[in-house]
């Protein structure tokens, strides 16, 4: 999977959590870049790409990413 | 959690402590707020520090847990207003090792793994909808391949599958025997079946049936279409439809009835090997409490019946009234019956004049209040006797009472009980020195035929506003005379 096919995938996991269709993420958007990126919406949406992906993150990935980038090198890396 | 080093004592007193801790917080909640409390039981752990050990040895966390989990149960056995979430099965059936899940315990402090929420919050929504009275009243059973192997008007009585006599005859027994359980709960049982009724009654009359025609309450079997069978034994007993599981083999009447009949509940059984598991898992039958009622139901039920065969026989309705013989119990909430109070005003929509719903707690305060006028009204007639079938309670502001509640159930309409309530309602409001009682109508979508109660109990209206909303007084200042003719009230 390229980035480019899982960035059109994570958007769209990305509208649906956030329930916006305008959103669109790049490998520098952070959770200050999304007003209802809380806590409990941070659950929701590493269960949700974790879901739309097929894999699942581990304990260390998920507390040491930095940005969708570092989400998207993951994916990458795992979902083959 | 108790070590090997710790003695019997050491860990007697640690789960003690434990739970006075719990113990203290339920009590705090229950004085404070008067509510129904659901705790969750502790679910076992997913790994076992001392192998096959961890569930005998006092000193495993099994044995531990175990151990409060019984405490917690004897403090439910006390309790009737606490109820135990069993989230212990909840997590077996999902089974423990991915329940437990550190990652997400460790990043979100989730109990358990977000993936097993779902069936855990489905589990907890069935006591909560059982405390409120949502529960289900029957099942009604298809026969062919549903109570028992094969087409009995093909194969003959002789030949369906039911006993012990092989595999699939064992399976349908199970099932059978499952079903008559229910009855003991309360649960009544009727029959939806495309048949010829002598043909159903056959199979049901085998020696080694489980099932007897005489557990069903209604028998339907014609060929008629079963959604309309459906209705009809609402109508019968007295249930709404919606009261009704049907459970059927064949997915296409399944389909039918799902479709016709909007409030049905129709699950989705699948194969026989699986009738059970699916019926129990739904929880439509939830248990939070047993009363007599329930225990009562069936023989209720079917007194009904008969008596509906009785009024039949009769041209005059008031001869058939004196031949009731109906005895009323009319008194102040009492502590036996403060259960199936609450549950009436949870249950009761149709003859219910302000629809308010009660806990078990609200009805107890109620009851020790004395600025509270209570009724609860209890009717036997030579059929049987009908329980507690109606409850009213006001509260008393200098010689104003005023009516907060007043229900009635729909099974004894037409028998002169709600005068016989009014009555001795009347009584204990002139004993009081109340000299008006004001009552009020709330129209819901449900209650319109008791629109006119207050004006037939002799009320006069004094107010309605745009939504319907009804406000009438009675004057008991110059007396009052007494409307019940056919209760013998508090002989």
């Amino acid at each position: 999977m390229s980035r480019e096919e899982i960035y059109v995938k994570l958007n769209e996991v990305f509208q649906d959590v956030f329930d916006d269709e305008d959103i669109t993420v790049t490998d520098a958007t952070t959770a200050d870049d999304i007003e209802d990126w809380d806590s409990l919406e941070h659950i929701n949406l590493i269960v949700a790409v974790e879901r739309a992906f097929g894999i699942k993150f581990t304990m260390g990935e998920t507390t040491s990413m930095k940005n969708v980038g570092a989400m998207v090198d993951i994916i990458a890396e795992r979902a083959g | 959690m108790p070590t090997v080093k710790d003695s019997k004592d050491t860990i007697e007193s640690m789960a003690e402590a434990e739970f006075a801790r719990f113990r203290k917080a339920w009590e705090g909640v229950a004085n404070r707020y008067h509510c129904t409390i659901i705790q969750n039981n502790f679910e076992q752990p997913f790994f076992r520090l001392m192998g096959n050990s961890d569930v005998s040895d006092i000193h495993g966390r099994l044995n531990y847990i175990n151990r409060l989990n019984e405490m917690f149960y004897g403090y439910s056995q006390n309790h009737e207003t606490f109820h135990i979430h069993d989230c212990n099965y909840q997590a077996s059936v999902y089974g423990i090792k991915r329940w437990a899940d550190p990652a997400d315990w460790y990043r979100y402090k989730y109990a358990m793994a977000v993936s097993a929420i779902p069936d855990f919050a489905f589990s907890l929504s069935h006591i909560i909808k059982s405390i409120y009275g949502k529960n289900k009243k029957a099942l009604t059973l298809d026969l062919d391949n549903t109570l028992w192997g094969g087409i009995v008007g093909d194969d003959g009585p002789e030949n369906i599958k039911i006993g012990q006599e092989d595999a699939v005859s064992e399976l349908y027994s199970e099932f059978q025997e499952y079903v008559k359980a229910h009855k003991d709960l309360g649960i009544l049982l009727t029959v939806n079946s495309k048949n010829d009724e002598e043909n159903a009654i056959a199979g049901l009359s085998r020696p080694d049936s489980v099932l007897k025609p005489d557990d069903f309450l209604v028998i339907k079997a014609n060929w008629e279409n079963k959604d309309r069978n459906l209705m009809a034994t609402a109508k019968e007993i007295n249930i709404g439809v919606d009261s009704l599981v049907f459970i059927d083999d064949n997915p296409a009447e399944r389909a039918i009835v799902r479709d016709s009949v909007k409030s049905s509940t129709v699950p989705e059984v699948g194969s026989p090997e699986s009738y059970i598991d699916v019926i129990d898992s739904n929880g439509f039958f939830e248990v939070t409490g047993i009363s007599d009622e329930d225990l009562k139901r069936n023989e209720m039920y079917k007194a009904n019946l008969a008596r509906q065969q009785v009024e039949d026989s009769f041209t005059d309705y008031g001869e058939y009234l004196t031949s009731l013989e109906m005895k009323g119990e009319i008194l102040p909430f009492a502590p036996m019956y403060l259960a199936r109070i609450a549950e009436l005003t949870n249950k009761s929509n149709q003859f219910n004049l302000t629809t308010r719903r009660c806990s078990l707690s609200e009805i107890e305060q109620i009851a020790s209040d004395g600025r509270y006028v209570t009724l609860y009204g209890k009717l036997t007639d030579k059929f049987g006797d009908n329980g507690v079938v109606s409850v009213a309670f006001g509260h008393v502001e200098g010689k104003i009472c005023d009516i907060d509640l007043w229900l009635m159930s729909c099974r004894v309409l037409k028998r002169d009980m709600e005068c016989a309530m009014m009555d001795e309602f009347v009584r204990l409001c002139r004993e009081r020195g109340v000299t008006t009682i004001v009552g009020h109508y709330y129209p819901t979508a449900k209650n319109k035929m008791v629109k006119d109660f207050f004006t037939d109990r002799g009320f006069t209206m004094a107010d309605e506003d745009g939504d319907g909303n009804r406000l009438y007084e009675l004057d008991i200042s110059a007396g009052y005379e007494n409307k019940n003719r056919y209760i013998k009230v508090n002989p």
